[in-house]
C-alpha cells in the first residue's frame, strides 16, 4: 500500500493505452464476426463439390485378346496361362506403375472354404506384377463385410500379399470419398474406397465364383461391392441395378474370375467344404460382363438367370455374348 | 438516482423481459403469444453461444451477431452483463440477498471474499471451448449444459412455467410434460440454493459465460477501483460485493460483476468507476494456474472422443433420437444445439422433449420427439421449432420444404423416421379386433398407412345350423351374446361363399343382411367371422410424424412406433433405397 501512496490519478497516456487495447479487441471481434458472418444459415445437404470419380484403369482393347479360359486345378499355372493368352502381364501393367489388386476378401473365413479369393492366386498375380511387369508397387485392398483385419488374416490373403511384397490397405474412414456415377440411379453422393485406387495406375479384380442368394451369383462384377462404403447393404433392395452400376463405375485393366472351385450353394459365405464343387476353370478378361457370363455356367446358371448381366451389357460395360469375343482356351494338365 | 438503483431497475427490467419472452414463446397470434416477440434475444446476446458455434461451425449464424454488441460493451465497460442484464445472475443476486441479508457485516465480508475456487469457471470455459474447437476429433458444443442463459431458459420454460401453468392452464390449454425435467430442476435448484453457502455461487465459481466476460473485460476502459490509495480500510466495500473481487485491496477486475455495491457502500467516496487502475492495485487477468489450464485443455481434447466411444454418433446410434423437422444431420446438429429448450417450449403439441442419458451423454437435453407425450405427434402443418431455434441446429424450414411440395417436390417431404407396426400388439393383427386408428390419423395424402381386408373366424365361431328360414339362421348352439355381432363388423360364412354381414343376433339365431348364395340345411356348419382391416405401412410415404404412434390405443407400449430409421436429415440412417 505504501508504495502506491504517491501514485497520481491515471494520466492521459495510460488511458489511451487502455483505450487502444480495448479498441484493438473490439476491432478484432468485429472483424471475426464480419468474416464468419453467415446470413443464410446451414443448408440441409452436403455440398457436392468434393465428389470424386474413380480413374479409368482399362487398357486398349485387342481383338481376340479380350478373354481367356484355362482349365486346370493349379491356380498358379492357370492364371499364368490365362494372362499369357491375353498378351502377358506386360500388356496390363507397365514398368514403374502402381497396381491395385482388389480380391474378394469379404469374409473372415479360411481359404479352403472358398468364400474369399484364393491366396495363392492373389500371390501369383502380385508376383507377376513385380516380376515380368516390373511394377513399382502393388497394393491389395478391399472393404470387407466382416472385420477387415480378420478377413485379411483368416483368408490368408494378407499374408500372401505381404510375403510377395505387396502392401495391404485396410479400409480406414479417411480413405473413402463420395462419388456420383454419371448416368447411375443408385450411386449418388456415395462413399467409395477411393484413396488407394486414386494412387494406382492399374486395377485388377480377383474374384471367386460363388452362389449368392440375393443376386444369384457373386463373381467379378459383384466383387466391386467391396469398393463401396457407408450403409451399402441398402443396395440389396435393388441388387441387379447396383451390380450393373458397379460395372459402370469401375473400369479395371483386368479381371480374374476363379472357377477352380466354385461355391455351388450356401453362398456367399459358404462355411463347409461340401458347399464347394471343383470345376477347374479360370477366366481372365478385360470384359467383366463376358467373364461373369462365362462364370455363371459353372454354377449351372444361364445368363438370363442373372438380370444384372444384361443390365451391365446394355449400360456398355461389356458383352453377354462372350463367345463372340472368341475367347482363347487352354488346358493345363 | 443512485447507480445501484439504476442497476436494480435494469435487473428487474431484463428479468421481467426474460420471463415475458418465456411466456410469449407460445404459438398463437395473441399479444402475449409469439407473434414477433424476439424470444431468442437473450440467447442471441450471449457471446458464449456465438463463440461456441463459431468454433464448431466456423461461421457466425446471422442472428447471433447480437453477441458482438455484448462483447463490445464488455470490452469497454467490463462484466456489465452479469449484474445488469443476465436473468440468471439477477436470480442469484436476489437469492443471495434473501439468504444473507440478516447476517452481520463481518460475516458478509467473509462470505464475499475472493476465493481461489473462483478459477473453476475459467476451467469450465476452457473445457467447453476445447470440446468445440477440434473438428478433426469431433467437435461437440456442450456449452449449453452450463451456459446461464441456456440453463435459465431451459429451467423456466421446461420446469417453472409448466408447473405454474398446470393449475390455471393459461399458457397451454393442455398440461405440458417434459421428460426428465427432474434433472433440469435439480441443477436449477442446486444453483439457486448454493447462494446460501456462497452468494452468487454459480456466477463466481461455475458460470462459463461469466468466465468469458472476465477474459473479455480485462482491458475494460472503465473499471471499479479506488481513486485514492489511502482509505480507512473499513472493508465495507466488500460487504455486499457480488463478484467477490475484493475492491478494498488488489481488485480482481475479471471477477468484478459491476454491481456497484462497493461504490454505494463506501462512506468515504474512495471507490469510483474510473478509467484507470485502482490506486490500491488491481489484477486484470483471470487467476488460472498453468496446471489448471493445461489439464482442462487436455480434458477438453479427450472429452469428445471419450464420450463418442459409446458409438452414439456411429453405428450404435439410438433409434429413439428422432429429431424435429429441419434438424441438421446428427454431427452438424451437435455442433449447434445449445440445449436451450426453445424448440421444446414452442412446440404446440409438446412432442419435442429433452433427451435423457439413454441417447448418449452428448445428447443430454437436446430435442427428441416422444410421440407418447404431447397432444398429437409432429403436426404436419407446423414448423415452429425451426423458427425459434437460435442457432439453426433446427433449420428454419418452410411448410413447403417440410411437406416436399412446391419447389421442394423433387426433394420430397422431410422424414423424421419411419413407423413400424408391432403385429404382436396391434389389435387387428394380434387379437382379431377392428381398430385402424393409426390409418385414420395418418395425415399424409395418399396415406402412408393402408389396410388389407381380412376375414377371421372368431373363437368358437363355428356353429351348427338348426333351421334356416329367409335371412334368419337358427343354430344348435345357444352361446351367442345377444346383438354382439350386430355391430357391422361381423359376417357369417357358409359353404366357403362370400361372407354375408350379420344384421342382428340372439343367443341362438343370426339374422343376415342378405341371403346366402346357397341355403344352409339342418346340420350344416356356418362360421361367424370378424372383418378386419389390418394396417400396413407404405415406407415410401411414411414421414415419421408419429401421430399414428400417439393415437394408437395400445397405450402402454404402442403397437405402432416411430423410430429414426429413414430420417432424411442423415445419409447414413436411410432405410429406403432412393432412386
Amino acid at each position: 500500500m505504501d508504495k502506491q501512496n504517491n501514485k497520481k490519478p491515471v494520466g492521459r497516456r495510460e488511458f489511451l493505452r487502455w483505450a487502444g487495447k480495448a479498441g484493438i479487441s473490439i476491432a478484432a471481434a468485429s472483424t471475426v464476426s464480419y468474416l464468419l458472418y453467415d446470413a443464410t444459415g446451414p443448408q440441409p445437404h452436403r455440398p457436392a463439390d468434393d465428389l470424386v470419380t474413380l480413374p479409368d484403369f482399362s487398357v486398349k482393347q485387342q481383338p481376340g485378346r479380350t478373354m481367356s479360359i484355362v482349365k486346370g486345378s493349379d491356380r498358379v499355372k492357370t492364371v499364368d496361362k490365362a494372362i499369357e493368352l491375353l498378351g502377358g502381364i506386360e500388356r496390363f501393367v507397365k514398368p514403374g506403375e502402381t497396381v491395385a489388386i482388389k480380391p474378394n476378401v469379404a469374409f473372415a473365413s479360411p481359404p479352403m472354404l472358398g468364400a474369399t479369393a484364393n491366396p495363392q492366386l492373389v500371390a501369383e498375380v502380385v508376383r507377376l506384377c513385380y516380376g515380368r511387369a516390373r511394377a513399382k508397387k502393388v497394393i491389395v485392398t478391399d472393404n470387407p463385410i466382416n472385420d477387415p483385419a480378420s478377413c485379411f488374416t483368416l483368408s490368408g490373403i494378407g499374408k500372401a500379399a505381404e510375403a510377395n511384397g505387396a502392401k495391404v490397405i485396410l479400409p480406414k474412414p479417411h480413405l473413402f470419398k463420395h462419388t456420383t456415377l454419371k448416368g447411375g440411379r443408385l450411386i449418388k453422393d456415395w462413399p467409395v474406397f477411393y484413396e488407394p485406387l486414386a494412387k494406382a495406375d492399374k486395377l485388377i479384380g480377383i474374384a471367386p465364383v460363388k452362389d449368392h442368394h440375393r443376386s444369384g451369383a457373386s463373381m467379378s462384377m459383384k466383387n466391386w461391392y467391396g469398393l463401396l462404403g457407408g450403409r451399402r447393404n441398402i443396395f440389396h433392395q435393388d441388387i441387379n441395378t447396383i451390380i450393373a452400376e458397379l460395372a459402370m463405375m469401375v473400369k479395371p485393366a483386368l479381371v480374374i474370375l476363379d472357377g477352380t472351385e466354385v461355391m455351388i450353394t450356401n453362398g456367399p459365405t459358404g462355411g463347409s467344404a461340401s458347399d464347394l464343387r471343383r470345376t477347374n476353370t479360370l477366366i481372365a478378361s478385360t470384359d467383366m460382363v463376358a467373364a461373369d457370363c462365362c462364370g455363371c455356367g459353372l454354377l449351372n446358371l444361364r445368363v438370363s438367370d442373372l438380370p444384372y448381366l444384361a443390365k451391365a451389357a446394355s449400360a456398355g460395360a461389356g458383352t453377354t455374348d462372350y463367345e463372340s469375343l472368341k475367347p482363347k482356351f487352354a488346358t493345363i494338365s | 438516482m443512485k447507480i445501484v438503483t439504476a442497476r436494480r431497475i435494469s435487473q428487474i427490467f431484463f428479468f421481467l423481459l426474460f420471463v415475458w419472452f418465456c411466456i410469449a414463446s407460445t404459438v398463437g397470434g395473441k399479444i402475449w403469444q409469439i407473434r414477433g416477440w424476439p424470444v431468442n434475444w437473450f440467447l442471441q446476446l450471449d457471446p458464449l453461444v456465438a463463440i461456441g458455434t463459431i468454433l464448431t461451425t466456423h461461421t457466425l449464424y446471422a442472428p447471433l451477431i447480437w453477441a458482438l454488441v455484448t462483447v463490445i460493451l464488455t470490452i469497454i465497460f467490463g462484466r456489465f452483463f452479469c449484474s445488469w442484464v443476465c436473468p440468471f445472475g439477477s436470480l442469484h443476486h436476489f437469492a443471495g440477498f434473501l439468504g444473507n441479508r440478516s447476517k452481520p457485516t463481518p460475516k458478509k465480508i467473509q462470505l464475499n471474499k475472493y476465493r481461489k475456487a473462483q478459477c473453476i469457471k475459467y476451467l469450465v470455459l476452457i473445457v467447453f471451448l476445447t470440446m468445440a474447437a477440434f473438428p478433426s476429433i469431433g467437435a461437440s458444443l456442450q456449452t449449453g449444459l452450463l451456459d446461464p442463459i441456456s440453463l435459465i431458459s431451459r429451467s423456466f420454460n421446461l420446469l417453472l412455467l409448466p408447473v405454474l401453468d398446470s393449475s390455471v392452464n393459461f399458457v397451454s390449454a393442455t398440461p405440458r410434460f417434459y421428460e426428465g425435467a427432474w434433472l433440469i430442476f435439480a441443477v436449477f435448484l442446486s444453483a439457486v440454493l448454493l447462494n446460501l453457502v456462497i452468494p452468487r455461487f454459480y456466477c463466481r465459481l461455475i458460470c462459463p459465460l461469466g468466465a468469458l466476460f472476465g477474459i473479455l473485460g480485462r482491458f475494460a476502459v472503465w473499471r471499479i477501483g479506488k481513486n485514492q490509495s489511502l482509505c480507512s480500510d473499513c472493508k465495507l466495500c466488500e460487504r455486499n460485493c457480488e463478484g467477490g473481487c475484493e475492491p478494498a485491496g488488489n481488485i480482481k477486475i475479471s471477477e468484478c460483476v459491476l454491481c456497484f455495491n462497493c461504490l454505494d457502500d463506501c462512506g468515504d467516496d474512495v471507490i469510483s468507476y474510473q478509467t484507470g487502475p485502482s490506486l490500491a492495485g488491481e489484477i486484470t487477468g483471470p487467476d488460472i494456474s498453468r496446471r489448471g489450464f493445461v489439464l482442462s485443455l487436455i480434458g477438453g481434447i479427450f472429452a469428445v472422443p471419450a464420450v463418442r466411444l459409446s458409438g452414439k454418433l456411429s453405428r450404435n446410434w439410438h433409434h429413439k433420437v428422432i429429431r424435429p423437422p429441419g434438424a441438421l444431420a446428427e454431427e452438424e446438429f451437435l455442433k449447434r444445439c445449445i440445449k436451450c429448450g426453445q424448440c421444446m417450449r414452442i412446440c404446440p403439441t409438446n412432442v419435442i422433449q429433452p433427451a435423457g442419458f439413454e441417447a448418449g451423454l452428448e445428447n443430454l437435453w437436446t430435442p427428441v420427439l416422444n410421440n407418447r407425450i404431447g397432444s398429437s405427434g409432429c403436426q404436419l402443418n407446423c414448423v415452429a421449432c425451426g423458427q425459434v431455434c437460435p442457432t439453426s441446429a433446427i433449420r428454419p424450414i418452410t411448410l413447403d420444404e417440410k411437406r416436399g411440395i412446391g419447389k421442394f417436390a423433387d426433394a420430397g417431404p422431410i422424414k423424421l423416421g419411419t413407423a413400424f407396426i408391432d403385429r404382436n400388439r396391434c389389435l387387428p393383427w394380434s387379437f382379431g379386433l377392428p381398430c385402424i386408428v393409426c390409418e385414420e390419423n395418418c395425415p399424409v395424402s395418399p396415406k402412408a398407412i393402408y389396410t388389407r381386408e381380412y376375414f377371421n373366424t372368431i373363437r368358437g365361431g363355428v356353429m351348427t345350423v338348426r333351421k334356416a328360414q329367409g335371412k334368419t339362421v337358427e343354430t344348435v348352439e345357444n352361446t351367442m351374446e345377444a346383438d354382439k355381432f350386430a355391430t357391422g363388423d361381423y359376417y357369417c360364412v357358409f359353404a366357403g361363399e362370400k361372407p354375408v354381414k350379420i344384421a342382428a343376433n340372439s343367443e341362438n339365431s343370426i339374422e343376415i343382411s342378405e341371403n346366402f348364395a346357397k341355403k344352409p340345411a339342418e346340420g350344416d356348419k356356418i362360421a361367424i367371422q370378424v372383418r378386419l382391416q389390418r394396417p400396413y405401412i407404405d415406407i415410401e410415404k411414411c414421414i415419421g410424424c408419429g401421430i399414428c404412434e400417439h393415437e394408437c390405443p395400445v397405450s402402454g407400449r404402442k403397437a405402432i412406433r416411430v423410430s429414426a430409421e429413414g430420417e432424411t436429415r442423415s445419409a447414413d440412417r436411410i432405410l429406403l433405397l432412393k432412386t
